[in-house]
């Protein structure tokens, strides 16, 4: 389960915003969050993988705190080991599709099922550069899930897919993420897409 | 010709060349990650070559590593170590010298790369070391390339502060670019062509195998 609750101070160009958010997520639940551009819905994604740290706040995962404002813990980004799906991918452009899941994670019978469960055995040995958009996004999903992260934080992971190939993916993640009990938010601009495997929504909105 | 200062300019490059690449990659590195005053202070610093003439960079070394006073004393009565008219004096100066030209390109690319790059590599579990090594190195490899050609060619061509704290004994600190200005003043125009010619080459070929390594990478080592 995770408890989090957040303040940040938001620089938007001249304007000062303020992040105030609070989260409660069963274990193996989705969450999506959605809301408007520039609210602050990547920056809370970060703060929880511990990329960014907020004024106040204190997160909770499983009853181990990875933040603690007041008693000043604030555990690394190595330490919680979030799976991570930037939304700009962060693809390392020196590693093919199977050495970045190589450089992830050493157990070689996982690495080939993620290949296999999103249709990107074929292009393992490809550099980013050589994937398309959609390859390069579903590879960034699954170098987040190479490490079978407890928590799992996606931002915009499906905007480059194709209805039909969304569909397929978001099914297959859906059954890894149930068997590794992998609790999961996501940011979407279309939550809508997402209603039927989320538990909860978070609206995010600038304060 | 006499080959030696030829020789002599190649082993200093080289060790030089080696040396700054050992310092060069964590210092580059540290400098790219913010901007603090001590960052800034620093990279002010190894930036004043570039700009300072170098007889006074020679003089000021000259003046520190004398052995007659200060730390050049210490080291000579301690260790029996001489930087001033040696070979490890000039490794010194040319070390201080070139340093920007090592770290300038490796900063730079540092700092061009996503900030994700190395996010995501946390997100993994792995070291600020491992992630340098693993992720940002090897992607930054074009720009590497660059300031170890830079820096050895600079290195190469050094004159001012090379005479100054090393002077002119032959088989010792008598680089070439050194040979070139003892044969014109001893109107040896000759033998100073010669060396000039070999420099000029010599230089010109690295500089373009740079390039043509860079072609779609790069356009310029100074851009």
């Amino acid at each position: 389960m995770i408890t989090a609750e957040i303040h940040k101070k938001l620089n938007a160009g001249s304007n000062e915003t303020g992040l105030h958010i609070k989260l409660q997520a069963d274990k193996g639940s989705i969450t999506v969050i959605h809301g408007p551009s520039g609210a602050g819905k990547t920056t809370f994604l970060k703060i929880l993988a511990g990329l960014t740290t907020p004024e106040r706040g204190t997160i909770t995962v499983d009853g181990q705190v990875w933040l603690d404002t007041v008693n000043c813990i604030n555990l690394s980004p190595q330490k919680r080991r979030t799976g991570f799906v930037f939304q700009q991918y962060a693809l390392f452009p020196n590693m093919t599709a199977r050495q970045h899941l190589e450089y992830a994670t050493t157990d070689a019978q996982w690495i080939e099922r993620l290949l296999k469960t999103t249709n990107l055995a074929l292009f393992a040995d490809r550099k980013p550069e050589y994937l398309s958009g959609g390859q390069q996004q579903r590879l960034a999903i699954l170098r987040a899930m190479a490490i079978k992260p407890d928590l799992l934080l996606m931002d915009e992971p499906f905007s480059a897919l194709d209805t039909p190939t969304k569909t397929n993916l978001v099914t297959d993640l859906k059954q890894l993420w149930d068997e590794l009990q992998t609790t999961v938010v996501i940011v979407s601009h279309y939550p809508q897409e997402l209603t039927a495997i989320a538990a909860s929504e978070l609206y995010i909105g600038a304060v | 010709m006499d080959w030696a200062p030829i020789w002599l300019s190649l082993k200093l490059a080289t060790i030089t060349t080696l040396l700054l690449l050992v310092i060069g990659l964590p210092l580059a590195y540290w400098l790219s990650k913010g901007r603090s005053v001590v960052r800034v202070m620093l990279e002010a610093l190894i930036t004043m070559p570039l700009v300072l003439p170098p007889s006074v960079l020679g003089f000021y070394l000259l003046v520190a590593f004398s052995p007659r006073h200060g730390i050049g004393a210490w080291l000579a009565h301690t260790f029996n170590i001489q930087f001033v008219f040696s070979f490890p004096g000039l490794v010194l100066a040319s070390v201080i010298y070139s340093m920007p030209f090592m770290i300038g390109p490796i900063k730079s690319a540092l700092q061009q790369l996503p900030i994700s790059l190395a996010q995501a590599s946390y997100t993994l579990g792995k070291t600020e070391r491992e992630t340098f090594v693993k992720v940002l190195l090897p992607n930054i490899k074009s720009s590497v390339l660059t300031a170890i050609v830079m820096t050895f060619a600079h290195t190469l061509g050094e004159f001012g502060v090379v005479l100054m704290i090393g002077g002119n004994i032959p088989g010792v600190t008598k680089v070439a670019s050194i040979a070139i200005y003892d044969s014109v003043e001893g109107m040896d125009y000759h033998t100073a062509n010669n060396y000039s010619l070999l420099l000029f080459a010599f230089t010109f070929v690295i500089v373009t195998v740079v390039f043509i390594f860079n072609r779609n990478k790069i356009k310029s080592p100074l851009e």
